[in-house]
């Protein structure tokens, strides 16, 4: 589904990821994890589209064709789905809004006809109900005075209508205690498919615990230094990143 | 312009002589204290000629292309204008009084006064100084009584009608008045001088709004048209006014509005003005809170486009204790548009705990758009709270990322946020039903665009 070859990207002309090769394909979990300022969030932001990541070298392929060429609005169109490390407010847009324009928006693209109120309506109401969610977050501005487990859920919520192929989490612990990273997860794994793959990116091993990957890769200093199966994240959890940053520098 | 504007004198700018033309057809002309009125205000206009930037008020807008193109008056409204249906921001099926006028021009046949409450009056400027010229003359000119003013003294001279709103103590008029003005009716460019009261007395309330609007066709330019509007505005003790309006004229049209407003004791004045129209536009308002816990809201907003000038000069005078302001204006600007904002505060020393809060936002669209934002408090009592802030910026990049990250394109996304930026001052007025409206314009604004966003 998702070919990573040799992939380099800058942001601000400062080369972050250096060669970057990773395949995952329909139904797998990998977990890309790292310290902090190993490259992580900015092979997020090079997936999705941000401005100011830039591909300098290597090829990105989903689905077999070119996911760099792409607008931020294609590759959601062709099922690439970022969940947000730090879910942007947007005062004035109500949630639902922002999900029935969001899901025409991606319809359209796919060539689908458009859902009408009343069809939103009902896909919203069956989505709220399988995540344990209530409607008044709804009816708010999109992440607008939420908690953060709040925010959270509401990219699960997005995930749910838009039913991507490869949804990226990034650092989707972060800000959560341990309920809301359980409710978080759960709401994940509830939207598992076997047409479907994750890459989950995280620092701590905990979430890990509740989306439990086929893969780990460890990434540090912008290359990916070592791969292997779920045990690798207890391994990283005891030892630390030290052995990578250190082995990388000498 | 050359220098010597401060010393010449304009008794033969091409305004002036339209009071020859006009003055036949001017109302009250039996009434010597009204033609003595106009007059000396004429006399002031002469003295003075249209506002340059040189006067420290005008700095951002130059009235200069107003005298280029050649306005001409008529004293009589056009027996051959038909017009089926004036526009309405109110939905169709509510109560509401209506006053229509074209070019300037009364129809009653476009109005429909329907009943009013006991000691509530609805009425023209010429049909008041028929029915009771002795009231008239204890209001004309008395709030709007500055000197410096050449458009309120053009006005003064020149007003031929408008609409007068008068409540007795205690009159709560339930239905909003709907006063709707269409431009651009004439064979040739067009200038007019509404002139408006509005005077509340004690404990009275009622809710207008003022719809500038045009009779060309979408998309075709008719001939440019003059709207120079003067209003006087007195709340007495307790009155509150909700004064709502719509600058939707022609592109090619020219708009200036002045409205003087005295608040007394525990009276609101509760204005907002949303500016899409005319190539050059300034609302100016002037608030005196003269009476304990006198409040009032200037708010407003603005989208402006091609080589549009919009600008909101306010001016509120604390004057005695215990009042308070707020002002927020927000305003989108593109291409070569140019927004002006300038806000003055002023507290004077008796009045202690004012509290007066004053936001110009703009959100500039083209690296060609400008805002000229101008806020100014000055604060002569040593117990109050008072704040001012005013900002300029292109979107929020996060924000639009991450809706373009769930699919929305860009030119939506863009739209998505520019309307919810504007959503604010709409919601947050209180004629719930005017919103869906001016929801719209802004719609209608955006979706013309969306090409360009």
């Amino acid at each position: 589904m998702l070919e990573i070859k040799n992939l380099h990207a800058t942001v601000d002309g400062k080369e972050i990821l250096k060669g970057i090769d990773l395949t995952v394909n329909a139904g797998e979990i990998h977990a890309i994890m790292g310290p902090n300022g190993s490259g992580k969030s900015t092979l997020s932001y090079v997936l999705s589209g941000r401005e100011g990541y830039e591909m300098t070298e290597g090829e990105v392929l989903f689905k077999g064709r070119n996911l760099i060429d792409m607008e931020p609005e294609e590759r959601a169109g062709e099922g690439v789905f970022l969940a947000f490390q730090y879910p942007v407010e947007i005062p004035g847009v109500p949630n639902t809004t922002f999900l029935k324009e969001a899901l025409n928006s991606v319809r359209r693209y796919r060539g689908e006809d458009e859902l009408d109120a009343m069809q939103f309506v009902k896909l919203v109401r069956e989505k709220t109900k399988l995540l344990h969610m209530s409607d008044d977050m709804l009816k708010r501005a999109v992440n607008v005075g939420f908690s953060g487990g709040e925010k959270k859920r509401n990219e699960a919520l997005q995930m749910a209508i838009l039913e991507p192929s490869l949804a990226i989490l990034d650092e989707t612990d972060s800000g959560l205690d341990i309920d809301a990273l359980k409710t978080v997860a759960d709401s994940v794994n509830l939207l598992r498919k076997p047409e479907n793959a994750l890459l989950v990116i995280t620092h701590y091993q905990r979430l890990l615990d509740y989306i439990v990957p086929d893969h780990v890769h460890v990434l540090a200093q912008g290359r990916i230094q070592r791969s292997g199966g779920k045990e690798l994240a207890l391994e990283l959890e005891k030892n630390g990143y030290a052995a990578f940053t250190a082995g990388a520098a000498a | 312009m050359s220098d010597s504007m401060t010393t010449e004198t304009f008794t033969d700018h091409p305004f002036v002589a339209h009071w020859g033309a006009l003055r036949d057809a001017l109302p009250g002309q039996d009434l010597p204290w009204l033609s003595q009125l106009r007059e000396s205000a004429l006399k002031r206009f002469a003295g003075s000629g249209l506002p340059t930037p040189k006067q420290e008020s005008w700095k951002y807008t130059n009235l200069r292309p107003i005298e280029k193109v050649g306005f001409g008056v008529d004293g009589a409204p056009r027996a051959c204008i038909s017009i089926d249906r004036a526009p309405s921001l109110l939905p169709a099926a509510s109560d509401h009084h209506r006053l229509v006028f074209v070019d300037g021009h009364y129809r009653a046949d476009l109005s429909t006064l329907g009943k009013l409450p006991d000691g509530a009056e609805l009425t023209t400027l010429r049909e008041m100084l028929a029915r009771d010229p002795d009231w008239v003359e204890a209001q004309l000119g008395v709030t709007a009584n500055e000197p410096g003013q050449p458009l309120l003294a053009l006005n003064t001279a020149m007003m031929m009608n408008g609409f007068v709103l008068r409540l007795a103590k205690g009159a709560v008029l339930h239905d909003p008045i709907e006063v709707v003005h269409l431009g651009g009716a004439g064979d040739r460019p067009l200038a007019y001088h509404p002139r408006n009261l509005v005077v509340l007395e004690a404990g009275s309330q009622a809710t207008l709004i003022e719809h500038h609007t045009h009779m060309a066709p979408m998309n075709e330019e008719g001939q440019p048209y003059y709207a120079n509007i003067g209003t006087e505005v007195v709340l007495a003790e307790g009155a509150v006014l909700h004064h709502y309006k719509l600058q939707a004229e022609a592109l090619n049209a020219f708009h200036t509005a002045t409205v003087h407003a005295e608040v007394a004791a525990g009276a609101l004045y509760d204005a907002f003005a949303m500016s899409t129209g005319a190539r050059l536009s300034r609302n100016e308002i002037a608030v005196r809170l003269a009476g304990e816990a006198a409040n009032c809201h200037l708010n407003g907003a603005y989208l402006l486009r091609g080589e549009q000038h919009c600008d909101n000069t306010t001016r509120i005078d604390h004057l005695v204790p215990s009042t308070a302001c707020s002002e927020v204006f927000k305003g989108v600007v593109d291409d070569r548009a140019r927004a002006v904002f300038q806000g003055k505060i002023t507290v004077h020393r008796d009045a202690q705990h004012t509290n007066g809060h004053q936001l110009s936002k703009v959100l500039l669209l083209s690296d060609k758009a400008e805002i000229d934002a101008k806020p100014e408090l000055e604060i002569y009592a040593d117990d109050v709270v008072c704040s001012h802030g005013a900002t300029a910026g292109d979107l929020d990049h996060n924000a639009l990322f991450y809706l373009r990250a769930r699919g929305i394109p860009e030119p939506t996304a863009r739209a998505m946020l520019i309307e919810a930026f504007l959503a604010e001052t709409v919601h947050n007025i209180a004629a719930q039903g005017l919103c869906p409206a001016l929801m719209s314009s802004i719609g209608h604004w955006l979706a013309d665009r969306r090409g360009d966003l």
